[in-house]
């Protein structure tokens, strides 16, 4: 047994209102720069739908994630090591820009300068690819809510996948929304793909990053995979994918999509497991089975020997407490609601996700039947297939049961409650009905009803001394305006700042600056090589040049 | 006049290449990469890219042969001059003509997708004037010279020079025997080189070979590099 700690975070759909705020702050953090205008680390899908970028779960199509071959191997869907390699030169499995979409701005020039006349001034849209102008067709969101879903929904991979079923009752229509971030895999099939050892998993807590001074372009892991969740800065020719906000999990802050989250639904904590097992468990034979293979990968933090294991690992003793009080833990394997993200991938994603009630409940009160009795909420999950079948395909690999199960806690759950609302005494039939006590499913119901800020993100900061520590905070994008890419295109290409999200780069223009007056008195005349983003001449590496216009960032070139 | 060109002129183009490869390396690790425009554009690149790629290696392949191996060494082997310069002229025309289809479906396509056009930088537009001038004459010397031409025995002149450049005693007076076509070739190579280490040609040098060795899961700590700079004074970890 080798502990490793993970971080991870477990979302509760059926309070997901699809407002996107996540998304637009994450994008407000970490993709407001030029070459990831069309980047959405967090980005919120309706399903049925086609998601983005389009019918990404099609792996027929794009060949992400992992395959168990017949001798019960794990290989990658694309191919063995020489395969991909022969394709380096042209990935034949990479999405185009159209498959996301063709980010775009308008023309407000027009608005500002058109002369005083009849007609009314119009921004027409125009390219931020080509700068030529273009029409609208599709974006990041362009079938939420369901629009346009006659059109559209029946294009969805699973719709298809479940034939005719689905199209028979389309009328009695369902939806939900589903807010969608890196996995954070505990098997992450993005490593795997990199020809260059650039993507790389951290001991520490997990998190995945993309070492932008070691990412080389071959854009492999795009196509690696199976969630597409890593992008390709096509102005700087390097990959970057959600950080899990390191730079704020290192101080104990949830991510910023967490943190901004309207609906509360998102819980961040820490889960033990064991690294020897991620394999073998990734390769279970029968789909169906890698749910509990996953769950079984996590260790019980309370277990006595789970925790001598972590001690001996050097798992500090603050953050096995917070494995203990981890909310994540609570949901996937305490209470057993929560569920994967097509766990038939086999990279062990770490983002795990309640199934919404809601279609159900919907369905049932618009018949007029009482959307909270337990009864008729379980006959109707058990009646209503295509929810089931469908949240099925997407969490658990088809397999209904688990799916099922997670409903009808969540079922039992609102009329036990409901009954001490409306002050009846407690019913523990209820809470037997799914083989829990009535105390649990009151504990369950404080977690996913009224926990707290402090309930819901359980992040213990990184260790590290103090020294190291404010680095890392101050390579935090938030603070980092001007950003990079910015400063438009050099003669080697883009110009060469980077994003703080990004671990051996974190060396913001500002922090050097202020390193400079920190360190010139014992090393002047020395050059920090370190220290330099690459962009302008490193510090110390010219004298200073006496005009103003010193900082002034690179011009844009034509 | 000829050790200008034939004994300073490589050595200048070498020291550029050698300390400029170094230079880029360490001051821009971040703008080392191929700087892929495939998300712009699949079609002629699905084509173009292969096809230039797999022939200007097997074009690499053949100047190691040609250059770097004495003709002595493959001679004592049994491949009499003859049939080297048979084997030498299909293998060349093959890879050359894939190296030259390659090149022309990507400098078209450089030049009339919008969005690629956009991104190309005056680097670029440098890079491919070279590379291109230098894979032309190579292609006049294949075709013209040895394959339709009387033919030229580059190994006893051109290769000898080549390799006594490295041994620092360069032999100006080899090159001049050669038919001024090699010399043009040879010198644009040169320029080439000294060009390259600040285009997106670096890309090269990161061929990643290693990926067939390494296990899939790539773990680093955070305390490793946790911050990419050296300590300062008082702040070392204890025990370095
Ligand atoms: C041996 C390993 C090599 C690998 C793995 C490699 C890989 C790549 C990749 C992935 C691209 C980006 C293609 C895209 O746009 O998606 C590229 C572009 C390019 N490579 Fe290579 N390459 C190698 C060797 C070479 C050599 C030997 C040369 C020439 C001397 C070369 C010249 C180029 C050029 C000119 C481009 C730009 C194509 C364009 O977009 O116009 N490469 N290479
Ligand atoms: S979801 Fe994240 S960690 Fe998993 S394979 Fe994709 S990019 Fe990698
Ligand atoms: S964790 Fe951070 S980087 Fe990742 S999606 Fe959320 S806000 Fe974006
Ligand atoms: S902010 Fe929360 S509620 Fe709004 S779309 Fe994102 S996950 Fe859903």
């Amino acid at each position: 047994m080798r502990v490793m700690a993970q971080m991870g975070m477990v979302m509760n759909l059926d309070k997901c209102i699809g407002c996107h705020t996540c998304s637009v702050t994450c994008k407000q953090a970490w993709t407001n720069r030029t070459g990831v205008e069309y980047v959405w680390f967090n980005n919120v899908e309706t399903r049925p739908g086609l998601g983005y970028p389009r019918l990404h779960e099609d792996q027929e199509k794009w060949g992400g994630g992992w395959v168990r071959t017949s001798r019960g191997k794990l290989k990658l869907r694309a191919g063995g090591r020489i395969k991909r390699l022969s394709r380096i030169f042209s990935n034949p499995k990479l999405p185009g820009l159209k498959d996301y979409y063709e980010p775009w701005t308008y023309e407000y020039d027009t608005l500002l300068n058109a002369p005083a006349g009849d007609d009314v001034p119009v921004a027409r849209p125009k390219s931020l690819i080509t700068g030529l102008p273009m029409q609208i067709r599709w974006s990041a969101n362009w079938d939420d809510d369901l629009g346009g879903a006659p059109e559209y929904a029946p294009q969805d991979p699973i719709v298809k996948k479940l034939g005719d079923l689905v199209k028979l009752e389309f009328e009695k229509t369902f939806m939900f929304h589903l807010p969608r971030i890196c996995e954070h895999c505990l098997n992450p099939a993005c490593v795997a793909s990199c020809p260059s050892g650039a993507i790389y998993k951290r001991a520490e807590d997990g998190i995945v990053l993309v070492d932008q001074d070691g990412c080389r372009g071959w854009r492999m892991c795009v196509s690696g995979c199976p969630y597409k969740k890593v992008y390709f800065n096509h102005r700087t020719g390097k990959a970057e994918k959600c950080t899990f906000c390191y730079p704020r999990v290192e101080a104990g802050l949830p991510t910023v999509c967490a943190e901004t989250c309207v609906g509360r639904l998102r819980y961040i904590g820490l889960f033990l497991y064991d690294a020897d097992a991620v394999l073998a468990a990734a390769s279970v034979e029968d789909e169906h089975d890698l749910l509990e293979a996953q769950r079984s990968v996590i260790l019980d933090p309370d277990d006595p020997t789970v925790i001598a294991a972590a001690r001996a690992e050097g798992i500090a003793e603050d953050w096995i407490e917070a494995a203990q009080k981890s909310p994540v833990y609570a949901l996937t394997n305490r209470y057993r609601i929560a569920l994967p993200l097509h766990p038939e991938y086999r990279t062990m994603p770490m983002v795990w996700y309640i199934p919404p009630l809601s279609p159900v409940v919907d369905a049932v009160s618009s018949t007029g039947a009482d959307g909270e009795d337990k009864d008729t909420l379980f006959a109707a999950i058990d009646q209503l297939r295509i929810p089931v079948e469908y949240l099925a395909e997407v969490f658990t690999a088809g397999d209904p049961a688990p799916v099922e199960n997670s409903l009808r806690i969540l079922a039992a759950m609102r009329s036990y409650m409901r009954r001490i609302n409306l002050g009846d005494e407690r019913d523990e039939s209820i809470a037997a009905a799914v083989g829990m006590t009535g105390q649990t499913i009151e504990e369950l119901y404080r977690l996913l009803a009224i926990a707290k800020y402090e309930d819901r993100y359980v992040i213990p900061a990184a260790h590290v001394e103090a020294g190291r520590a404010l680095d890392e905070i101050a390579g935090c994008s938030l603070d980092f305006d001007g950003g990079p890419g910015m400063g438009g295109m050099g003669v080697f290409g883009e110009a060469s700042g980077t994003p703080a999200s990004v671990e051996t780069f974190q060396l913001t223009k500002q922090r050097a600056e202020a390193d400079r007056y920190d360190d010139l008195p014992e090393s002047r005349g020395a050059v920090d090589l370190l220290t330099w983003s690459g962009g302008e001449a490193p510090p110390g590496m010219f004298p200073p040049r006496r005009s103003a216009e010193q900082d002034e960032p690179p011009t844009e070139e034509e | 006049m000829t050790s200008f060109v034939w004994v300073v002129l490589p050595y200048a183009a070498l020291t550029c290449f050698i300390v400029g490869l170094f230079w880029r390396y360490r001051y821009d690790k971040f703008g080392w990469t191929s700087r892929s425009s495939q998300m712009y554009e699949n079609r002629l690149l699905a084509w173009g890219s292969p096809l230039f790629h797999f022939g200007i290696l097997g074009v690499l392949l053949g100047h190691i042969v040609g250059l770097v191996v004495p003709e002595t060494w493959t001679t004592r082997l049994g491949l009499s001059e003859e049939g080297y310069h048979l084997m030498a002229v299909t293998t060349g025309s093959v890879f050359g003509l894939m190296t030259v289809v390659g090149l022309l479906l990507l400098i078209y396509r450089r030049r009339s997708t919008p969005s690629v056009f956009r991104v190309t930088t005056r680097m670029d537009k440098a890079m491919y004037v070279m590379l291109g001038a230098v894979i032309a004459m190579g292609m006049y010397n294949s075709l013209v010279v040895q394959l339709l031409g009387g033919g030229h025995d580059y190994r006893a002149d051109v290769a000898v020079w080549f390799r006594s450049v490295f041994w620092f005693q360069p032999d100006a007076a080899l090159m001049q025997s050669a038919p001024l076509s090699f010399q043009i070739h040879a010198l644009l190579a040169m320029g080439l080189f000294a060009l390259w280490p600040f285009t997106r040609l670096v890309h090269v040098f990161s061929a990643p070979v290693g990926y067939l060795a390494r296990p899939y899961i790539v773990y680093r700590s955070r305390d490793a590099h946790g911050s990419a700079r050296a300590p300062r004074r008082g702040w070392e970890k204890i025990g370095s």
